[in-house]
This record gives structure tokens, sequence and C-alpha cells, in this order.
């Protein structure tokens, strides 16, 4: 079947590929976010290290008007450093969690990147040009002699080499005593929220020093946890909502209309579970990593380790559409349990026209499914696959007998390959799948 | 939907997940009875943590009262129970001098 992804004649090709070739994995290369911004000309990276990369799509170039262009190096920035906390004993790892584009404003791009403990806003602009013919200084910044100035002259403004500079603009620090794992700017474009594992507060881009708590889930007694934050998502045009998920597998829906602190929800999806189906693993998969809403802001999808459920936000009683990842996994629970890998939080992502969702799993695989076509996929990011424009073949995995040519088992599957971390241009058929430390980038094919 | 067969082998099929359940519990048998619950939220909770709280200092600090302070510097993997951690002691991390990979 050819590949799905906005109709039933995609077929998906390799574009790009970033990042080191070679097996041994420095930690600080771990990619741990990846996010297109709202033209989709800038991608942005976060990795373990704590530095952002963001590429730029280059202008279709005439010469060849049925290729995309190509994402190269724009600007790269050490985000956040590792801090010690001395007085919780608490090491603030660097990792950039998470990053979200403001929408443009003006010349300058901004963007929201986070760590465990602290937001910051950072300004990235585009310098082509300076100031020469300085009357007092000399044009490599030295300061004239005054007594050597004897005319005057009007300093103009000349072409330079095109310098990209980020600067930090604002720093949210010290909101949060747990572990941040979400933000999310409002449609407003005047506030943004950031969750923890255990509260979400509301900032204003332009207050540092203040945030309102919004939610506040923790216990008096913190032997009675049951449930933590898991994600939480502005929606995208009505900007008094908002929706969180949790680890045992429920999103509330909250309107800061009703009131100051949102604990009370106004919706909550939650779908019913068999109680005799339930096993010591059915809260821990049944955890969401990640809630998206879908473009329109009609629907969300949420992802639990299994699978990726489809939510219609007039209906909290059960997902509209649920899609399986990796169902062969369910029979491998134990040993994903004991590796620790029942925990990994895979993202998920909409396409531009909300018709196609994609998210990673293992083996460096990564699964898209149609909604209209009813059409699943599995591909794989591997530099074996990575000849320009060659198309990718589907993966099949092999659940059991009789293991086809070309298909895969599920013990030979490499656990330690996954892709987490995904995202689809916002107007086109162009993907960006992280693996550990590398960074593909698909687009399908134009004929 | 069922059929005879399938309802006379009922109680033989069990489902995957039950038949890991039941795999693991074999294994820890001492496994908590609250799946999923406290004590794996608070294990994330706690991440990050790199030493226990004050009443571990205190303990340390007794013990050491007793004994001759150390001249020579500790084993810098020791950092709970008897070993009391100081600023100095504590692994520095620098944040990454090397541009990132991605970008080269």
């Amino acid at each position: 079947m050819a590949g799905a992804g906005g109709g039933n004649d995609v077929q998906w090709c390799f574009s790009q590929v970033k990042g080191a070739i070679d097996d041994d994995v420095a930690e600080a290369d771990i990619i741990s976010t990846v996010e297109f911004n709202h033209s989709g000309e800038l991608l942005a990276t976060g990795d373990k290290g704590g530095r952002v990369v963001i590429f730029q799509q280059e202008p279709e170039s005439k010469n060849q008007p049925q290729c995309r262009g190509e994402y190269n190096v724009y600007s790269t920035f050490q985000s956040h450093e590792p801090e010690f906390d001395y007085l919780k004993s608490l090491e603030i790892e660097e990792k950039i969690n998470k990053i979200r584009w403001l929408p443009q404003k003006n010349a300058a791009q901004f963007l929201l990147s986070t760590n465990d403990k602290t937001i910051k806003l950072w300004k990235i602009s585009e310098r082509d040009k300076r100031p020469e013919g300085y009357n007092l200084k000399e044009e490599d910044g030295r300061y004239r002699d005054p007594n050597t100035v004897t005319t005057l002259r009007v300093p103009v403004f000349r072409p330079m080499d095109l310098m990209v500079e980020a600067s930090p603009r604002r720093v949210f620090a010290n909101a949060h005593t747990y572990h941040i794992n979400s933000i999310s700017v409002n449609s407003d474009c005047e506030t943004y929220l950031s969750a923890d594992d255990l509260r979400i507060n509301l900032w204003h881009l332009e207050i540092t020093d203040r945030s309102f708590n919004i939610v506040d889930i923790k216990p008096a007694n913190m032997e009675e946890l049951t449930e933590v934050i898991t994600a939480a998502e502005f929606h995208p045009n009505q900007c008094n909502t908002f929706v969180y998920s949790s680890s045992k597998g429920t999103i509330r829906l909250c309107d800061m209309r009703a009131s100051a602190l949102c604990d009370q929800h106004s919706k909550m999806f939650e779908e019913p579970e068999d109680p005799n189906n339930r096993s010591f693993f059915s809260e821990i998969i049944s955890s969401i990593s990640d809630v998206k809403f879908s473009h329109s802001g009609r629907y969300m999808m949420t992802r639990d380790y299994l699978s990726v459920k489809i939510w219609d936000l007039n209906m909290e009683t059960r997902p509209v559409e649920t899609y399986q990842v990796h169902e062969y996994l369910r029979s491998k629970l134990c040993s994903l349990y004991e590796n620790d890998c029942i925990f990994d939080k895979f993202e998920c992502c909409w396409n531009g026209n909300d018709s196609v969702v994609m998210t990673g799993s293992y083996n460096n695989f990564f699964r898209m499914f149609d909604r209209g076509y009813r059409q699943d996929v599995t591909l794989e990011a591997s530099r074996e696959n990575s000849k320009p424009r060659s198309v990718l073949k589907p993966r099949k995995v092999c659940t059991g007998g009789k293991r086809k040519k070309d298909e895969i088992s599920v013990d030979s599957l490499d656990f330690n390959k996954k892709i987490l971390h995904t995202a689809w241009h916002p107007l086109d058929n162009i993907i960006a799948v992280a693996t550990t430390n590398n960074l593909y980038i698909f687009q399908d094919k134009l004929n | 939907c069922c059929d005879i067969r399938s309802l006379e082998v009922e109680d033989k099929v069990i489902s995957p997940e039950k038949a890991e359940e039941a795999k693991l519990k074999a294994r820890y048998p001492n496994l908590g009875h609250k799946p999923g619950g406290s004590d794996l939220l608070r294990k994330r909770l706690q991440k990050g943590q790199k030493y226990f709280d004050s009443g571990d200092y205190n303990m340390a600090k007794a013990k050491i009262k007793n004994k001759q302070l150390p001249t020579a510097a500790p084993e810098k993997t020791e950092i709970t129970g008897d070993h009391i951690p100081t600023p100095q002691d504590l692994p520095q991390r620098k944040p990454s001098l090397v541009a990132s990979k991605l970008a080269g």
C-alpha cells in the first residue's frame, strides 16, 4: 500500500538527515523536542544538552521547481544550562523539554523553550546591514582621537553578510516545584501556560515575576497521590479553553471563564474500561503521553503507550477513533516494564488539514493514520533509505507465525531506537522525524 | 460474539496482558499491590534528587562526630549515608561547550 498521508496516493521520500552518523551517541546530542513554526519556514530542535538548533527552509529554486526547498541551519544557541538547587538537593537538567513558537508579528521570530524548571523567551532576529562611517569611531570600533576629527559625515547603513542573532528576552523562573512537561501559547498571543506534574500556571509573555496558578491537583497528603498531569495545551482559537491529560488516561477540559482556579473541569474525557481486562499494566499503559488539538479545534488527539485516540470535544464518553500503534507489544509488557520502555513518552501530531495523524514507535519506525481513507502505514527513519528522493518502503512487523520476506519479527525490534518526537509542516506534506540523535526530513513525492 | 466452543475454553484463554502480568508477578512476588500508584508516581516526582533530606544529613553528621574527620577527599560516588555532601564535592555539571552535531 502506498504511504498514507493526505490521500491514498501519497508516497513519502527521503529529503534530508541531520546529525552525526556514528553510533556512539553522546547524551547531550539526544534530541528532546522538534517543532515547526506557524509558517513551516523554520524548524526548531532542542536536545538534552540544552541546545536549540533552528533550520530554515530555502526558497524554492527556479532550477528545480519540482523540489521543495531544503532545510539548512539558521541559528543555534545554548538555551538552558545545568543547575543545582542546593536547598532541595535537586539536579536540574538542561534538557529542553518543549519548544513552542509564537506567531510572527514583526521581522523577528520568537520562541519559548523550557527545561524542567525554567521557561525562556528567545528572540531570533536577522541583521543584514550595519552602520558605517561613524565620526568618533574607526571601522573596527576603536575610538578616534577627537582632535583628528575635522569633518562631519552622516553614517550610512551598508549591506553585510546575514547574521542571525538569538537573545533571551524573558526568563520565567521559580514557578514550578515539579518538572515542567508542557508549555502552550494562547491564541490571544499574550499569555501562555506551563504545566508540571501537579500544577498548571498561566503567564503573561511580558511579565516574568508573577504567574497565576490555574490548576492544582496536589493532594494535601502526598500519600494519597493517585495521578499526575502529563500534558496540557490551549485550544487553538478559544482563548479561554485548555485541556490537560493525566497518568490515568483522562483528559480534562477547563474554561478559564468559569473560575480563577480551574480545579473543577468543564468536561472530562475518559474511555470506560472493562474491569475484567484490568491488569497490573492497565493504568501504566493508559497514561497519556501527549495531547494535541486538531488545527480546526473540533477534535483532540491523545497518545498512550499502545494507541492514538481521536476525541470529539462534544463527546466525553469515548474517543471517536482509535488507532493501534504497535498492538503486538501487548504480549511483551513484562519485559517492557523491566527495561523501563513502558514509560517512554511518545508524542503525536496532526497534518495541516487534520486528515492524517502521525506518531513514533520503536526500531526507528513511525506510523501514519489516514483518517479519511482508513489506511495506515509504517515507515522507517534509517540511513539505509537515505538516497535523495528515494521513496520510503512501507515496513511490516510480523506478529506470529511465518515471517514473510521483508517483515521484521517483534523480537528483532530494537527498543533503543525509539522515535518519540515527530512534527508535521503546518501547510505542506513535509515531516520532521527525530531518532535518538538524528533529525530526518521527509517529503511527499511531487510528480 | 460467543460460540459454544469459546465458552468452554474461556477459563483457559488469558488475555496477553494478563499473561504478562502473571510473568511479572512470578519474577517479582513482592511487587506492590497498587498498580501504577503512589510508588511509581512518587519516584517520578523525585527525579533529579541527588541526596536525601536533612534527616540523612544529620544522621551522617552524628556518625562522623564520633570519628576522626577524614583528611582525604571522600570518594565522589558515595553520596548518601555516611557521607556529607558539600558544594565542593558535587560533580560540576558544565554546559556543553560543543555545538550541536545537528548544526554541523
